[in-house]
């Protein structure tokens, strides 16, 4: 389950990326296990396939060397660090005192076989305004990537 | 038996990982691959407590599962634009490291 533990840690920028894909496949089958195989096919299509794809196109792109011959600021490392390590403590500990944490899932008498339904039903039901913003939201991004990595003719 | 506490810990686990990726790392492009995993964290815990929540009909929450998907694509539009200036940073400045970025540095 830990495998993610991993994945900042290596130097090189594509040994990063394709195990921020492995770590991405590890949290769709987590989903998977959790009966939201919507969620988690959903995942292995954006993360794993285009959002990677695109990180990698843009590793080539740049042609980013692995950092290396860069003295660390060994000050400004152990402060990172150390509240990073101070967050997941809290974290811990905010979890070690959570009463249903301590439960088991509960026993699902439903069938989550047609889970794209039941989420489309909701999505469309409840939520469609949030999802015709959210569809506005994309388009704007789309365009402003568009005129931002466009040249500007001098 | 799994409880509901392993995958938080999971999630909280993943996201220490991706704020320390953030914090140490000097790449901008790691650091945005780093916020994907933070963002990936919260969708864990969000799904674990959809599937902890079961309602009358037997099922699963779907609110949470909904908010997921919102989650997602908002974080696909944002890993676009993200990286489109950083291509934009690139041809300006020749770097991607955040050290040789500081302009706004008083």
């Amino acid at each position: 389950m830990i495998f993610g533990a991993a994945v900042v840690i290596n130097r090189n920028p594509v040994a990063s990326a394709l195990s921020l894909v492995m770590s991405f496949l590890g949290l769709a089958a987590l989903f998977m296990s959790l009966n939201a195989c919507f969620i988690g096919i959903i995942q292995v299509l954006v993360y794993a396939g285009a959002v990677m794809v695109l990180f990698l196109f843009i590793v080539m792109l740049l042609d980013v060397r692995a950092e290396k011959g860069r003295q660390i600021n060994w000050l400004t490392s152990t402060a990172g660090l150390a509240v990073a390590l101070i967050l997941l403590g809290e974290i811990l500990s905010v979890v070690g005192h959570f009463e249903i944490a301590h439960k088991a899932f509960p026993p699902l008498p439903g069938s989550t076989v047609d889970d794209v339904r039941n989420i489309g039903v909701v999505l469309f039901r409840n939520y469609n305004l949030p999802f015709q913003i959210v569809g506005v939201l994309v388009l704007v991004a789309t365009i402003g990537v568009v005129l931002l990595s466009k040249r500007e003719p001098r | 038996m799994i409880t509901l506490g392993d995958y938080l810990i999971v999630s909280g686990i993943l996201f220490a990982i991706g704020f320390a990726g953030v914090m140490l790392r000097r790449n901008l492009i790691i650091i945005l691959m780093s916020l994907e995993l933070m963002l990936n964290a919260a969708n864990l815990s969000l799904v674990a407590f959809s599937r902890f929540r079961v309602d009358s009909t037997g099922l699963p929450n779907y609110n949470a599962q909904v908010f997921v998907f919102f989650i997602i694509t908002v974080a696909a539009a944002e890993v676009a634009v993200g990286l489109a200036i950083l291509v934009a940073l690139y041809r300006a400045r020749q770097t991607t490291d955040v050290k040789d970025i500081s302009s706004l540095k008083f």
